[in-house]
């Protein structure tokens, strides 16, 4: 084991027996991070634990779509490893360095523990929809395992997706069993300029309640600027078919883009690319799709200035605002509870939060659940204490 | 099939339970007659009955939870049941529960169509959920092989699959949210039409958790428009391991078809003679299905044929009209049918990977020779998730013990080349006592913490899922079940 003196104790356990005792044996909390790419909120742990050096893929099966991969090895090289095999994790994973400046290595540990997903979450799924199967530490030391790598599975309770997206908070992944996806031989992008959000949203809504299978539905920028955009996958006849029968379906002008005019599209609506160097705050908000736009109308209503990428068909709305800091939470989580929805802090803006939670408060019933699990799983609170409530 | 003894002491106070359960139900809605109460003796796994202490059926979640603080309070163990057709018997009652089944919870909520998702009560049938949107042209994806009876609640409770999934997914990928009643009461609502919710996936563990968590009343789930069309191919070949080459090409081929069935040699001749499907006499079938318009349907099977044909099939036939590909699905359709003519059988689900197929299929028909039973295969292939259906007489003293030795190690040999004891039916009863072969004590210990939150007194479904050494000192009967 490495320790790397800096700030704080950087601890990076290269094997899971030696991350098993270095937790049975912790008295002091500690911060449980991957690459550290995708921090955030706060925990009150001072010294880090990364599982950055426990790294290499385990099996790669392309023709059972089974890859099973250990915690700290970088996302880049898994996507190598099933682009060479024409294979690709299909729930389009953000890489959330643009957007957060941080420059460290992306791990898939780091991905399913924060259940990262992109804009083909509308079509396929999320991470935890594909992650047949993990190994991890829970906060006592003990080695345990959850699902497999099989593709269908309901042996006993599904930790997996308890897992997926807890941060960290009830374990520490130790190696993830993915079910991955070829990559279709093609793709095209519809686009339409100058809809408003909710001519937008409609639009993206007819095209999703159609037959065509689409599997990006996005819109984004501000008047003439503005882009409605939808992105289609699979063979070459069938894209050039759906295109077609959406255009006549939806009515309006759509331009066809093609190539990496298409995929340069999705990889910055997946990056959040738009906010990136961006001074200000940026949340990551889950609505109904259809009321996508009636948040912006809200957030206006309120005097409160911002600009939105909707995803997801309107369901997943990028938020960023001028302002930061509790107030701008308050207002924000105000509105929102009048939808139905939730809202994630991704980047600080000016003035960070200082007693507004990162992540959204659950209610009374659901706080008791979850802080249950979190005795359970880890009954000394020594894993990213706080960071979830 | 051991079950826990019942509590005397529970039985003993029937009378009070019953008054009080009436006390906040409709009187038709309490169960208790002797002779009704065996209504609600079994599941589909017949082979094991036991009627429970009384059957409750509201209509609303609040009286759910009124049943369930009174069943808290006077510490009785509460089976939630849907529409009994579980095959893992995990709506077996003992002589000591009180059956709380969701049958009379049927309405659909909300249709939203633009937001794509449907809210319903969970006793709706799983067909039914469909039927609700297909004049929108829309339809519930999982589909289950019992969809005409089987309910939402228990599709949630066993994370139920179906021949579609390949494309579709199972439950768990097609639940988005769900109000639910804890044992104390308690009502909570998790997701909702949005497509995350915040905090721990708290539904991801729910889903699947086979009723010992709380009692789901209402699920939000996702609806799809139904595709344009789809059309099967059937190919036969004469031996499994090419079958199983054809299918791995086909998947990395990157087509994604909706469906690819197997069936073996004995399922194929005792469906065609039973269904008279036209089916070739061949070691291995595949019927792969693909969606989309006339021309992308076309343009995906060019893609499998030339696949298959590569692999030197003994017979390839592409349906041309409707009612060839209705011929082509029939036989596969009534496969359990055609199995259940011949004799009694018991079905196990177990998956594998995909990679593993000769293999398994080699050691099966060892098996079958050893234990001097028939077995056909039939499973959805392009997810490893097995079917063999294990012919007995249930007549013949010993058969059915037999029979449940041959399936333990079938199970067993599932796991050992990767995979896993249930795909889609869930462990219930029936496998409960092999969950070792696949978890360890510790592994089972962090499922066992799970329900210690949700349920801290066990007294949801308890002597499911795990086996009974394992949760004894949970269920507070550690030292009777040691006695007896």
């Amino acid at each position: 084991m490495r320790q790397e003196q800096e700030r704080f104790d950087m601890l990076t356990p290269s094997t899971e027996q030696e991350l098993a005792e270095l937790i049975a044996t912790r008295k002091d909390p500690l911060e449980i991070v991957g690459g550290g790419t995708r921090k955030l909120g706060r925990t009150t742990a001072r010294d880090v634990l990364s599982t950055r050096v426990m790294t290499g893929i385990q099996l790669y099966e392309p023709a059972a779509l089974t890859l099973v991969v250990r915690a700290g090895t970088p996302v880049d090289e898994v996507q190598e490893t099933l682009a060479a095999e024409g294979q690709r994790l299909p729930f389009e994973p953000m890489d959330q360095r643009g957007l957060s400046g941080a420059d460290g290595i992306s791990t898939i540990g780091g991905v399913a523990a924060a259940n990262i997903s992109g804009p083909r979450r509308l079509q396929v799924g999320a991470c935890r929809d594909f992650m047949l199967g993990i190994r991890f530490v829970d906060g006592r030391g003990m080695v345990l395992q959850n699902g497999g790598r099989v593709m269908k599975n309901v042996t006993g309770y599904d930790l997996v997706k308890l897992m997926a997206g807890s941060r960290g908070t009830l374990g520490v992944l130790t190696e993830i069993s993915f079910k991955v996806l070829a990559i279709p031989e093609t793709e095209a992008t519809l686009v339409a300029a100058g809809l408003g959000p909710d001519a937008g949203i409609a639009a993206l809504s007819r095209a999703l309640g159609s037959p065509f299978d689409v599997s990006g539905a996005a819109h984004f920028g501000e008047g003439e600027h503005s882009r409605t955009v939808l992105r289609i996958e699979g063979l070459e006849g069938s894209v050039g078919y759906r295109c077609e029968v959406l255009r006549a379906h939806l009515g309006g002008e759509w331009d066809v883009l093609r190539g990496s005019d298409s995929a340069d599209i999705w990889r910055d609506l997946r990056d959040v690319s738009a906010f990136a160097g961006k001074t200000g705050a940026v949340w990551r908000v889950s609505v109904k799709p259809g009321d996508g736009p009636r948040l912006t109308r809200l957030l206006e209503e309120q005097g409160l200035p911002h600009e939105a990428i909707f995803d997801w068909g309107g369901g997943l709305v990028w938020l960023w605002t001028e302002a930061s800091g509790d107030a701008v939470a308050i207002r924000l989580r105000e509105v929102i509870a009048g939808l139905g929805g939730h809202a994630t802090l991704y980047r600080e803006g000016e003035t960070p939060l200082t007693d507004e939670p990162h992540f959204q408060p659950e209610d009374a019933a659901l706080a008791a659940l979850s802080s249950g699990l979190r005795r359970q799983f880890d009954p000394r609170g020594i894993l990213n204490p706080g960071l979830m409530g | 099939m051991q079950m826990p003894p019942p509590d005397p002491e529970v039985i003993g106070k029937k009378s009070r339970l019953v008054d009080r359960l009436k006390s906040v139900l409709p009187d038709d809605a309490v169960i208790h007659d002797i002779a009704e109460t065996r209504a609600y003796e079994c599941d589909a796994l017949t082979a094991y009955r036991c009627p429970p202490l009384c059957a409750v059926l509201p209509s609303t979640t609040q009286e759910v939870s009124d049943v369930l603080k009174i069943c808290a309070e006077e510490n009785v163990p509460v089976v939630p049941r849907g529409s009994g057709t579980s095959l893992a018997g995990g709506a077996l009652p003992t002589a000591d529960c009180v059956i709380l089944g969701v049958a009379r919870l049927n309405k659909v909520l909300e249709a939203d169509y633009d937001n794509r998702v449907i809210r319903v009560q969970t006793g709706r049938t799983n067909l039914s959920v469909t039927g609700a949107v297909e004049e929108q042209g829309f339809f519930y994806a999982p589909d289950p092989s019992s969809q005409l009876a089987c309910a939402i609640a228990g599709n949630i409770a066993m994370n139920s699959g179906g021949a579609h999934c390949l494309k579709y997914g199972v439950t768990t990928n097609n639940l988005m949210g769900v109000r639910m009643v804890l044992m104390d009461g308690t009502i909570v609502d998790i997701g909702g039409p949005h497509l995350d919710a915040p905090g721990l996936d708290l539904l991801g563990v729910i889903c699947g958790s086979e009723g010992q968590l709380g009692v789901v009343t209402e699920a939000t789930l996702r609806i799809l428009h139904k595709p344009e069309g789809a059309r099967p191919v059937l190919m036969g070949f004469d031996n499994s391991e090419v079958a199983g080459a054809c299918v791995a090409d086909i998947i990395k081929a990157g087509v994604l078809p909706v469906a690819i069935e197997f069936m073996d040699r004995p399922c194929i001749r005792a469906t065609d003679s039973f269904s008279g499907a036209g089916y070739p006499d061949c070691e291995a079938l595949l019927i792969v299905e693909v969606e989309g318009s006339p021309a992308e349907i076309e343009e995906q099977l060019n893609v499998i044929v030339d696949i298959a044909r590569s692999h030197d099939p003994v017979e390839l036939r592409q349906s041309q009209s409707d009612a060839e590909s209705e011929r082509i699905w029939l036989g596969r359709k009534s496969a359990f049918g055609a199995m259940g003519q011949i004799n009694d059988y018991m079905c196990l689900d177990g998956t594998i990977p995909v990679s593993a197929l000769p293999h398994v299929l080699k050691r099966i028909g060892e098996m079958s020779a050893q234990y001097g039973l028939d077995v056909g295969n039939v499973f959805h292939a392009g997810d490893g998730n097995m079917h063999p259906l294990i012919l007995f007489d249930a007549n013949k003293p010993g058969d059915l013990e037999r029979c449940e030795a041959f399936g333990a190690d079938i199970l067993r040999l599932c796991v050992e080349v990767g995979g896993c004891l249930t795909g889609e039916h869930g462990v219930g009863i029936e496998k409960r006592d092999l969950m070792y072969e696949q978890y360890s004590a510790d592994d089972l210990e962090a499922q066992l913490r799970v329900k210690d939150v949700f349920d801290p007194r066990w007294l949801l479904n308890p002597a499911k899922v795990f086996p009974l050494d394992a949760t004894a000192t949970r269920r507070g009967q550690g030292s009777s079940e040691a006695a007896a």
